[in-house]
Protein backbone atom coordinates (compact mmCIF):
# COMPACT_ATOMS: atom_id res chain seq x y z
CA UNK A 1 0.00 0.00 0.00
CA UNK A 2 2.06 2.95 -1.10
CA UNK A 3 -0.21 5.83 -0.67
CA UNK A 4 0.15 4.57 3.33
CA UNK A 5 3.91 5.12 2.95
CA UNK A 6 3.16 8.65 1.32
CA UNK A 7 0.78 9.43 4.26
CA UNK A 8 3.64 7.91 6.72
CA UNK A 9 6.07 10.10 5.53
CA UNK A 10 4.41 13.52 5.07
CA UNK A 11 3.17 13.09 8.31
CA UNK A 12 6.95 12.38 9.84
CA UNK A 13 7.84 14.98 7.95
CA UNK A 14 5.37 17.59 8.37
CA UNK A 15 5.86 16.72 12.46
CA UNK A 16 9.65 17.29 12.13
CA UNK A 17 9.55 20.73 10.67
CA UNK A 18 6.94 21.96 12.64
CA UNK A 19 8.85 20.83 15.72
CA UNK A 20 11.84 22.71 14.50
CA UNK A 21 9.65 25.82 14.02
CA UNK A 22 7.53 26.07 16.88
CA UNK A 23 7.61 23.61 20.09
CA UNK A 24 4.70 24.75 21.80
CA UNK A 25 2.24 24.96 18.90
CA UNK A 26 3.22 21.53 17.63
CA UNK A 27 2.56 19.93 21.30
CA UNK A 28 -0.97 21.94 20.98
CA UNK A 29 -1.22 20.03 17.58
CA UNK A 30 -0.71 16.72 18.73
CA UNK A 31 -3.15 17.66 21.37
CA UNK A 32 -5.72 18.41 19.34
CA UNK A 33 -5.34 15.19 17.27
CA UNK A 34 -5.28 13.22 20.35
CA UNK A 35 -8.54 14.56 21.97
CA UNK A 36 -10.34 14.72 18.44
CA UNK A 37 -9.52 11.48 18.01
CA UNK A 38 -10.64 9.87 21.63
CA UNK A 39 -13.77 11.78 20.85
CA UNK A 40 -14.68 10.28 17.94
CA UNK A 41 -13.40 6.87 18.44
CA UNK A 42 -17.13 5.57 19.99
CA UNK A 43 -18.62 6.01 16.11
CA UNK A 44 -15.42 4.91 14.74
CA UNK A 45 -15.67 1.86 16.70
CA UNK A 46 -19.34 1.10 15.78
CA UNK A 47 -18.92 2.06 12.32
CA UNK A 48 -16.25 -0.66 12.35
CA UNK A 49 -18.22 -2.98 13.63
CA UNK A 50 -21.13 -2.67 11.12
CA UNK A 51 -18.24 -3.00 8.80
CA UNK A 52 -17.27 -6.34 9.89
CA UNK A 53 -20.90 -7.76 9.85
CA UNK A 54 -21.34 -6.03 6.14
CA UNK A 55 -18.14 -8.11 5.40
CA UNK A 56 -19.76 -11.27 6.69
CA UNK A 57 -23.08 -11.37 4.70
CA UNK A 58 -22.14 -9.34 1.83
CA UNK A 59 -19.60 -12.26 -0.10
CA UNK A 60 -17.97 -12.00 -3.55
CA UNK A 61 -20.04 -15.04 -4.71
CA UNK A 62 -23.50 -13.10 -3.07
CA UNK A 63 -22.72 -9.84 -4.81
CA UNK A 64 -21.47 -11.23 -8.38
CA UNK A 65 -24.60 -13.37 -8.43
CA UNK A 66 -26.50 -10.14 -7.37
CA UNK A 67 -25.12 -7.93 -9.79
CA UNK A 68 -25.08 -10.90 -12.87
CA UNK A 69 -29.23 -10.14 -12.92
CA UNK A 70 -30.39 -10.50 -16.65
CA UNK A 71 -32.72 -7.96 -16.12
CA UNK A 72 -30.16 -4.67 -16.48
CA UNK A 73 -32.41 -2.37 -14.56
CA UNK A 74 -32.91 -4.79 -12.06
CA UNK A 75 -29.08 -5.36 -11.88
CA UNK A 76 -28.46 -1.34 -11.74
CA UNK A 77 -31.13 -0.77 -8.67
CA UNK A 78 -29.60 -4.01 -6.61
CA UNK A 79 -25.79 -2.96 -7.37
CA UNK A 80 -26.50 0.48 -6.28
CA UNK A 81 -28.38 -0.60 -2.69
CA UNK A 82 -25.36 -3.04 -2.17
CA UNK A 83 -23.16 -0.62 -2.72
CA UNK A 84 -24.75 1.87 -0.58
CA UNK A 85 -25.04 -1.25 1.92
CA UNK A 86 -21.50 -2.22 1.62
CA UNK A 87 -18.15 -0.35 2.41
CA UNK A 88 -15.67 -2.11 0.63
CA UNK A 89 -12.07 -0.25 0.33
CA UNK A 90 -10.94 0.90 -3.19
CA UNK A 91 -8.35 -1.98 -3.06
CA UNK A 92 -11.41 -4.36 -2.70
CA UNK A 93 -14.03 -2.69 -5.06
CA UNK A 94 -12.11 -2.55 -7.84
CA UNK A 95 -9.84 -5.85 -7.89
CA UNK A 96 -14.05 -7.39 -7.40
CA UNK A 97 -15.13 -4.82 -10.00
CA UNK A 98 -12.45 -6.17 -12.35
CA UNK A 99 -13.48 -9.65 -11.69
CA UNK A 100 -17.09 -9.45 -12.59
CA UNK A 101 -16.48 -7.47 -15.52
CA UNK A 102 -14.64 -10.30 -16.88
CA UNK A 103 -17.66 -12.41 -15.72
CA UNK A 104 -19.65 -10.16 -18.04
CA UNK A 105 -21.34 -7.98 -15.77
CA UNK A 106 -22.50 -4.51 -17.62
CA UNK A 107 -20.71 -1.59 -17.05
CA UNK A 108 -22.82 0.98 -15.83
CA UNK A 109 -23.94 -2.17 -13.41
CA UNK A 110 -20.61 -1.88 -12.19
CA UNK A 111 -20.28 1.77 -12.09
CA UNK A 112 -23.49 2.16 -10.17
CA UNK A 113 -22.03 -0.52 -7.64
CA UNK A 114 -18.62 1.36 -7.63
CA UNK A 115 -19.72 4.89 -6.71
CA UNK A 116 -22.39 4.10 -4.15
CA UNK A 117 -19.69 2.07 -2.89
CA UNK A 118 -17.53 4.68 -2.09
CA UNK A 119 -20.23 7.94 -1.79
CA UNK A 120 -22.87 6.59 -0.08
CA UNK A 121 -22.06 5.08 3.34
CA UNK A 122 -24.69 3.15 5.70
CA UNK A 123 -22.51 1.95 7.66
CA UNK A 124 -20.47 5.24 8.12
CA UNK A 125 -23.69 6.64 9.05
CA UNK A 126 -22.65 6.81 13.39
CA UNK A 127 -19.60 9.08 11.92
CA UNK A 128 -21.49 11.30 9.41
CA UNK A 129 -24.62 12.04 11.70
CA UNK A 130 -21.71 12.68 14.91
CA UNK A 131 -20.46 15.38 12.59
CA UNK A 132 -23.29 16.57 10.41
CA UNK A 133 -26.60 15.53 12.48
CA UNK A 134 -29.05 13.67 10.89
CA UNK A 135 -30.71 15.66 7.90
CA UNK A 136 -27.67 16.51 6.37
CA UNK A 137 -26.58 12.97 6.50
CA UNK A 138 -29.52 12.05 4.93
CA UNK A 139 -30.09 14.68 2.63
CA UNK A 140 -26.06 14.02 1.45
CA UNK A 141 -26.33 10.13 1.17
CA UNK A 142 -29.83 10.60 -0.46
CA UNK A 143 -28.38 12.88 -3.35
CA UNK A 144 -25.33 10.80 -3.96
CA UNK A 145 -27.26 8.05 -5.03
CA UNK A 146 -29.35 9.74 -7.46
CA UNK A 147 -25.77 11.30 -8.40
CA UNK A 148 -24.57 7.59 -8.90
CA UNK A 149 -27.97 6.49 -10.83
CA UNK A 150 -27.15 9.56 -12.95
CA UNK A 151 -23.51 7.97 -13.53
CA UNK A 152 -24.71 4.57 -14.31
CA UNK A 153 -26.87 5.91 -16.77
CA UNK A 154 -24.31 8.17 -18.55
CA UNK A 155 -21.59 5.02 -18.42
CA UNK A 156 -24.67 3.35 -19.98
CA UNK A 157 -25.59 5.38 -22.81
CA UNK A 158 -21.95 5.80 -23.59
CA UNK A 159 -20.81 2.02 -23.81
CA UNK A 160 -23.95 1.27 -25.92
CA UNK A 161 -25.53 -0.48 -23.12
CA UNK A 162 -28.40 1.60 -22.94
CA UNK A 163 -31.10 1.58 -24.26
CA UNK B 1 -13.82 10.60 25.81
CA UNK B 2 -17.67 11.05 25.79
CA UNK B 3 -19.61 8.00 25.03
CA UNK B 4 -23.32 8.21 24.31
CA UNK B 5 -25.08 5.69 26.29
CA UNK B 6 -26.86 4.11 22.91
CA UNK B 7 -23.14 3.32 21.72
CA UNK B 8 -21.72 2.12 24.83
CA UNK B 9 -24.54 -0.64 24.58
CA UNK B 10 -23.80 -1.34 20.98
CA UNK B 11 -20.37 -1.91 21.71
CA UNK B 12 -20.43 -3.79 24.86
CA UNK B 13 -22.90 -6.13 23.27
CA UNK B 14 -20.88 -6.52 20.42
CA UNK B 15 -18.21 -7.26 22.35
CA UNK B 16 -19.83 -9.80 24.45
CA UNK B 17 -20.86 -11.63 21.48
CA UNK B 18 -17.79 -11.95 19.45
CA UNK B 19 -16.12 -13.44 23.64
CA UNK B 20 -18.94 -15.46 23.08
CA UNK B 21 -18.52 -16.54 19.75
CA UNK B 22 -14.44 -17.56 20.02
CA UNK B 23 -15.26 -19.54 23.38
CA UNK B 24 -18.29 -21.82 21.90
CA UNK B 25 -16.46 -21.63 18.47
CA UNK B 26 -19.41 -19.92 16.50
CA UNK B 27 -17.85 -19.73 13.19
CA UNK B 28 -20.03 -16.69 11.80
CA UNK B 29 -18.78 -14.46 14.92
CA UNK B 30 -15.49 -15.75 14.58
CA UNK B 31 -15.33 -14.18 11.11
CA UNK B 32 -17.08 -11.45 12.25
CA UNK B 33 -14.34 -10.93 14.49
CA UNK B 34 -11.46 -11.63 12.03
CA UNK B 35 -13.02 -8.78 10.05
CA UNK B 36 -13.08 -6.46 12.66
CA UNK B 37 -9.12 -7.15 13.63
CA UNK B 38 -8.00 -6.83 9.84
CA UNK B 39 -10.32 -3.57 9.37
CA UNK B 40 -8.66 -2.47 12.51
CA UNK B 41 -5.16 -2.69 11.17
CA UNK B 42 -6.13 -0.94 8.07
CA UNK B 43 -7.76 2.34 9.93
CA UNK B 44 -4.79 2.30 12.86
CA UNK B 45 -2.32 2.72 10.14
CA UNK B 46 -4.33 5.49 8.80
CA UNK B 47 -6.39 7.67 11.29
CA UNK B 48 -3.93 8.35 13.72
CA UNK B 49 -1.96 10.11 11.35
CA UNK B 50 -4.45 11.92 9.55
CA UNK B 51 -5.45 13.22 12.87
CA UNK B 52 -1.91 14.29 13.41
CA UNK B 53 -2.54 16.44 10.32
CA UNK B 54 -5.71 17.59 11.20
CA UNK B 55 -3.97 19.36 14.49
CA UNK B 56 -1.09 20.41 12.61
CA UNK B 57 -3.71 22.02 10.19
CA UNK B 58 -5.68 23.58 13.22
CA UNK B 59 -2.92 25.31 14.73
CA UNK B 60 -0.63 26.36 11.80
CA UNK B 61 -3.11 27.76 8.77
CA UNK B 62 -4.92 30.49 9.39
CA UNK B 63 -8.44 31.00 9.55
CA UNK B 64 -8.52 33.89 6.79
CA UNK B 65 -6.29 31.76 4.44
CA UNK B 66 -9.10 29.37 4.44
CA UNK B 67 -11.47 32.09 4.51
CA UNK B 68 -9.83 33.35 1.67
CA UNK B 69 -9.56 30.59 -0.89
CA UNK B 70 -12.67 27.91 0.36
CA UNK B 71 -14.86 30.21 1.97
CA UNK B 72 -18.39 32.48 0.85
CA UNK B 73 -16.45 34.94 -1.72
CA UNK B 74 -13.75 31.83 -2.84
CA UNK B 75 -16.44 31.12 -6.20
CA UNK B 76 -15.50 28.42 -8.14
CA UNK B 77 -12.09 28.38 -7.18
CA UNK B 78 -13.25 27.53 -3.69
CA UNK B 79 -14.66 24.02 -5.86
CA UNK B 80 -11.43 23.35 -7.40
CA UNK B 81 -9.61 23.53 -4.35
CA UNK B 82 -12.17 21.31 -2.31
CA UNK B 83 -11.53 18.85 -5.34
CA UNK B 84 -7.90 18.75 -5.43
CA UNK B 85 -7.72 18.34 -2.03
CA UNK B 86 -10.64 15.40 -2.10
CA UNK B 87 -7.66 13.33 -4.67
CA UNK B 88 -5.31 13.29 -1.99
CA UNK B 89 -7.27 12.22 1.06
CA UNK B 90 -5.96 8.60 2.52
CA UNK B 91 -8.17 5.89 3.47
CA UNK B 92 -11.98 6.89 2.94
CA UNK B 93 -14.58 9.12 3.54
CA UNK B 94 -14.26 8.56 6.99
CA UNK B 95 -10.99 10.46 7.42
CA UNK B 96 -13.01 13.59 5.42
CA UNK B 97 -15.33 13.61 7.77
CA UNK B 98 -12.74 15.32 10.67
CA UNK B 99 -11.08 16.99 7.72
CA UNK B 100 -14.04 18.99 6.64
CA UNK B 101 -14.65 19.84 10.52
CA UNK B 102 -11.52 21.56 10.65
CA UNK B 103 -12.16 23.13 7.35
CA UNK B 104 -15.58 24.42 8.77
CA UNK B 105 -14.38 25.34 11.46
CA UNK B 106 -11.34 27.80 10.01
CA UNK B 107 -14.55 29.19 7.78
CA UNK B 108 -14.97 27.22 4.74
CA UNK B 109 -18.42 27.25 3.42
CA UNK B 110 -20.42 24.60 3.50
CA UNK B 111 -20.96 24.03 -0.22
CA UNK B 112 -16.87 23.43 -0.64
CA UNK B 113 -17.15 21.11 2.20
CA UNK B 114 -20.00 18.94 0.29
CA UNK B 115 -18.06 18.78 -2.93
CA UNK B 116 -14.91 18.01 -0.92
CA UNK B 117 -16.63 14.74 0.45
CA UNK B 118 -18.78 13.57 -1.99
CA UNK B 119 -15.37 14.19 -4.35
CA UNK B 120 -13.24 12.13 -2.29
CA UNK B 121 -15.02 9.36 -3.21
CA UNK B 122 -14.42 9.37 -6.85
CA UNK B 123 -11.32 11.07 -7.24
CA UNK B 124 -8.63 9.60 -4.78
CA UNK B 125 -5.40 9.58 -6.93
CA UNK B 126 -4.34 6.10 -5.62
CA UNK B 127 -7.98 5.18 -6.00
CA UNK B 128 -8.37 6.33 -9.79
CA UNK B 129 -5.53 4.88 -10.88
CA UNK B 130 -6.72 1.71 -9.92
CA UNK B 131 -9.85 1.78 -11.63
CA UNK B 132 -8.33 3.06 -14.74
CA UNK B 133 -6.10 -0.13 -15.25
CA UNK B 134 -9.13 -2.21 -14.02
CA UNK B 135 -12.14 -1.18 -15.76
CA UNK B 136 -10.61 1.22 -18.22
CA UNK B 137 -9.45 5.06 -18.80
CA UNK B 138 -12.73 5.63 -20.30
CA UNK B 139 -14.47 4.18 -17.54
CA UNK B 140 -12.93 6.81 -15.05
CA UNK B 141 -13.06 9.75 -17.39
CA UNK B 142 -16.84 9.55 -17.63
CA UNK B 143 -17.15 8.84 -14.19
CA UNK B 144 -15.22 11.98 -13.41
CA UNK B 145 -16.92 14.12 -15.81
CA UNK B 146 -20.37 13.10 -15.23
CA UNK B 147 -20.30 13.31 -11.50
CA UNK B 148 -18.30 16.75 -10.59
CA UNK B 149 -20.14 19.05 -11.93
CA UNK B 150 -23.02 17.23 -10.46
CA UNK B 151 -21.45 17.20 -7.03
CA UNK B 152 -20.47 20.50 -7.20
CA UNK B 153 -24.18 21.54 -7.99
CA UNK B 154 -26.23 19.31 -5.37
CA UNK B 155 -23.50 21.06 -2.93
CA UNK B 156 -24.82 24.14 -3.66
CA UNK B 157 -28.67 23.36 -3.33
CA UNK B 158 -27.40 21.19 -0.01
CA UNK B 159 -25.80 24.47 1.42
CA UNK B 160 -28.60 26.42 0.30
CA UNK B 161 -31.33 24.22 2.32
CA UNK B 162 -29.10 23.97 5.05
CA UNK B 163 -28.56 27.30 5.86
CA UNK B 164 -32.19 28.14 5.20
CA UNK B 165 -32.55 25.92 8.35
CA UNK B 166 -30.03 26.88 10.61
CA UNK B 167 -27.48 24.45 10.35
CA UNK B 168 -24.26 23.63 12.22
CA UNK B 169 -21.64 20.94 11.86
CA UNK B 170 -20.72 19.28 15.14
CA UNK B 171 -17.92 17.42 17.22
CA UNK B 172 -18.11 16.13 20.08
CA UNK B 173 -15.04 17.81 22.01
CA UNK B 174 -16.47 21.44 20.18
CA UNK B 175 -16.82 23.03 23.37
CA UNK B 176 -13.22 21.65 24.87
CA UNK B 177 -10.93 22.36 22.09
CA UNK B 178 -9.05 25.56 22.59
CA UNK B 179 -9.66 27.72 19.78
CA UNK B 180 -6.53 28.58 17.99
CA UNK B 181 -5.90 31.43 15.68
Amino acid sequence: MNEMYVLWIFTGLSLVISFAVHRGKTIQALRIALKRLLNILPPFLVMMLLVSAVLYFATDEIIAHYLGNENKYFAVLIASIIGAITFLPGFIAFPLAGLLLSKGVMYMVLAAFTTTCMMVGVVTYPIETAYMGTRATIMRNSLAFLIALIISVAVGILYGELP
Amino acid sequence: MKISKRNAFILTAYAVFLAVSFLIEFKPGQQIGLNFSSFALTMLRIVPFAFILIGLFEVWVKRETVEKHLGEDSGIKGYLWAILLSSTTVGGIYVAFPVSYSLYRKGARLSVIFTYLSSAAITRIPMAIFEASLLGVKFTIIRFLVSLPLIILSSILLEKYLLRRGFKMSHPDAKVTPTVK
